[in-house]
């Protein structure tokens, strides 16, 4: 019962990761029509704006370790301690939250030029010259970053606060065996959070009604007078926002490093697809599924049965789903069948 | 005219005999034609410069260790040729370098990118071999790619001296006579761990392994488990998790509920980075099982990695190669060289580079040959001092070295960025030395 509990959370929370990148990519297929494989390094920039700033939080007084000789080493003091004492660390303990706000405009500007500086050159091109393109942007984008941080993974903490872990067994009488961390649980709350926001706008405000009525039937809500276009530029921007922030939370929990938006990125595409391209319920429904299944799938009791299955669930139900159902589990009619 | 080229058929046998001795000469004073007298690929003897290639990650998760290979290869180049300040040159013993080059030629170098793919690493290695001619290749980061670069460097008869590699099947059952390993294995890391692990954690214990799912991990998995298994500790449970996983809450939340109170993780780089991290966050290193305070043991340690995961290391025990901090004179001429040279300290992965590249060179130049098979009898069984591990020996029968091994935890009062892991133990040689045959496998022939 523990174990089962245990996994129930870990998939939730794996599969709000993945609903998190899938809403994105699905959301940009749905309006745009663009199958972006530069998603994913989305994903990554966003945990690098938090690398960049705990860099510029932690810039530091250095004094010279005298005993080293042949090369230069440092003990650093950052300046902010420094400056401000107790509040100067605690600014630095939260550099993590802190990120979240600096990341909503990075995103939407990076957002913003990527689909005016790029992506709109190839919106009536192939969807094989479309994942050519946003591939290689990718690349230039993780090697940029690779540049400047480096291939190794950065650690990155949750403010002191939240870093523990939850004893939730004890809480319901289970047992002091099931505790979870507190990040984690945030995590999921937030993905929720998120999610519904983007359902809200899109479905609670006129702007997101148009949007949508741009997604069934773009040209005519062209001819109605209606710059749809310009909207799908912000949708794009959302997009980027909301990849970017799943990557800035998820930095405590995974220390980033310049390819993590690769890792990421074929699984949200099983994601999207199982869900069906283009359907916001469906990512999210399909990413808490696969995350769950995975979670459920790396239990040792399915092992020893299934030796290696957890390294292949998903890509097993994405064939599954390819071949009954093309469209996917909350596809429409139409889309991506024959 | 017809006077003047008169032969006789006396004088056309001498005439013919002397221009026969002469056209010899040069080759019967080089050992290389009177040893075997036979070609092999890539000969440099007409050349003026002899060719080494450097194959390491440039890009993936390694890609910062195979940068710190490609300083260590550079500076060893260096070194060989008689520039800079010689670094080890100064320390190594015996020692047949006069920095010179090897043979008196001037070291070159091409480099590759493996990408940590054993089909990319063999493709570059191929490159290297085919169209640059290179007479040595080394590199490492992965034990899968050192074990696919080594069997094609069989069956092309160039010497393949492994980087960085720890898995005992290296030189165990897929050992070959071209490929040659001076870092440490897993074997060697259970040996040098098992008694640190005895004195900190006792004989009654509950081990839980998260073992990377290949040929490295599976190893270490087995020899840690031997080790541990000897000391009285039971191993509950060993579950393989796939390679680059990412997130390991799956993995690490059964280990709760386990009983067990020992987590060891056979992961390294960006795997032992994100187990790590998120097992702490899991909160196993607060935890009290069984009356005893739960630990976390990483067999295979670095610095790089150690850098990655942040202060989640502090206190936690592993074993690795070698530690810039050593005060022997082999590691400070080599830490001081590559310190003055790039501004920060080398990694282990970078001194085992360095040391293999100086040792194929020293092996040419003793041998008095660039012929592989006159090279590789010279490594075989060669005993040598000053490269910062102590007396260590090239054994002839697995082409494994061995030499201290140093017991490490991360540091829980760093006096700088580069202090992050402190030398519990130097474990001498004996300690870790084993019979070849526990292993198994054929070097395969000298003669290819």
């Amino acid at each position: 019962m523990d174990a089962f509990l245990l996994q129930i959370l870990n998939g939730l929370d794996k599969g709000g990761a993945y609903a998190l990148i899938a809403l994105g990519l699905t959301l940009v297929f749905g309006t745009l029509g663009v199958v972006n494989f530069a998603h994913g390094a989305l994903f990554m920039l966003g945990a690098f704006v938090a690398v960049a700033l705990q860099n510029l939080l932690t810039i530091s007084k250095q004094v010279r370790d005298e005993s080293v000789t042949f090369f230069e080493a440092y003990k650093e003091t950052p300046y902010l301690e420094i400056w401000l004492g107790d509040t100067g660390l605690a600014i630095i303990d939260y550099v993590v939250p802190i990120s979240i706000v600096l990341a909503i405009p990075v995103m939407l500007l990076i957002g913003f030029v990527m689909e005016r500086g790029l992506i709109q050159y190839f919106y009536k091109r192939t969807h094989a010259e479309q994942i050519l393109v946003t591939f290689g942007l990718a690349i230039v984008l993780q090697e940029i970053i690779k540049a400047w941080f480096g291939a190794n993974p950065i650690p990155m903490a949750a403010p002191d606060a939240v870093s523990g872990s939850a004893a939730i067994g004890s809480a319901l009488g289970l047992g002091d065996a099931v505790v979870y961390p507190w990040w984690r649980l945030l995590y999921l709350l937030f993905t929720l959070f998120i999610v519904g926001a983007v359902f809200a706008f899109l479905n609670l405000t006129t702007y997101g009604m148009v949007v949508r009525a741009g997604m069934a039937d773009r040209e005519t809500v062209g001819l109605l007078g209606i710059n749809i276009q310009k909207r799908f530029t912000l949708v794009f921007g959302i997009a980027a926002v909301v990849a970017g922030l799943a990557g800035v939370m998820y930095t405590p929990i995974l220390p980033p490093d310049y390819h993590m938006g690769m890792d990421f990125l074929v699984l949200s595409f099983v994601v999207v697809v199982v869900g069906g391209m283009g359907s916001l319920p469906g990512a999210v429904a399909a990413g808490f599924l696969l995350g769950i299944l995975q979670s459920f799938a790396s239990m040792s009791v399915v092992k020893d049965v299934l030796p290696g299955i957890d390294q292949i669930i998903i890509y097993l139900v994405a064939v599954v789903i390819l071949l009954v159902r093309p469209r996917g589990l909350m596809g429409r009619k139409g889309v991506m069948e024959a | 005219m017809s006077d003047t080229f008169h032969f006789t058929r006396r004088g056309l046998l001498k005439t013919s005999a002397f221009a026969g001795a002469a056209l010899a000469t040069p080759h019967l004073f080089t050992r290389n034609a009177f040893a075997q007298g036979n070609a092999f690929r890539n000969d440099p003897s007409n050349k003026s410069t002899v060719t080494l290639g450097f194959n390491v990650p440039q890009t993936g998760a390694y890609a910062d260790e195979g940068a710190d290979e490609l300083r260590a290869y550079q500076l060893a180049v260096k070194h060989i040729n008689g520039e800079g300040d010689g670094g080890m040159l100064n320390t190594m013993k015996p020692l047949a370098l006069q920095g010179n080059g090897i043979l008196g030629k001037k070291v070159d170098y091409v480099t590759g990118d493996t990408q940590t793919k054993s089909d990319a690493a063999r493709a570059a290695a191929k490159r290297m071999i085919e169209k640059d001619g290179v007479i040595m290749f080394s590199g490492g980061s992965s034990s899968g790619v050192a074990i696919a670069q080594q069997s094609l460097a069989q069956e092309m008869g160039v010497v393949f001296m492994a980087g960085l590699t720890h898995s005992n099947d290296t030189t165990g059952k897929d050992k070959r006579r071209y490929g040659f390993r001076h870092f440490f294995n897993a074997y060697m890391s259970g040996a040098a761990l098992g008694p640190v692990l005895k004195e900190r954690m006792g004989t009654d214990r509950r081990a839980y392994h998260l073992t990377a799912d290949y040929t490295w991990g599976w190893t270490q998995e087995e020899s840690i488990k031997n080790t541990t298994e000897a000391l009285g500790w039971e191993t509950v449970n060993a579950v393989r998790t796939p390679l680059g996983a990412g997130d390991f809450s799956q993995y690490i939340t059964p280990v709760l509920n386990s009983g067990a109170d020992v987590l060891i993780l056979n992961h390294y780089g960006k795997d032992m980075v994100n187990s790590l991290t998120q097992a702490v966050q899991f909160g196993l290193r607060d935890k009290q099982v069984n009356g005893k305070d739960f630990q976390i043991v990483v067999p295979l340690y670095s610095r790089l990695m150690a850098q990655g995961a942040g202060e989640n290391v502090q206190g936690i025990v592993g074993s690795t190669n070698w530690h810039w901090s050593l005060e022997d004179e082999g590691s400070k001429a080599f830490t001081k060289s590559f310190g003055q040279e790039y501004g920060f300290p080398p990694s282990q992965a970078a001194h085992t580079c360095y040391v293999q590249t100086l040792l194929y060179a020293d092996a040419v130049e003793r041998a008095g040959t660039f012929y592989p098979p006159e090279v590789i009898k010279a490594l075989e069984d060669f005993e040598f001092d000053g490269t910062g591990n102590g007396p260590t020996l090239y054994r002839g029968a697995d082409h494994q070295c061995f030499k201290e091994v140093l017991v490490v935890e991360g540091n829980d009062n760093p006096s700088s960025q580069f202090d992050l892991l402190k030398v519990v133990k130097q474990v001498p040689r004996e300690q870790v030395m084993y019979d070849p045959s526990i292993f198994g496998g054929e070097l395969g022939p000298y003669e290819v």
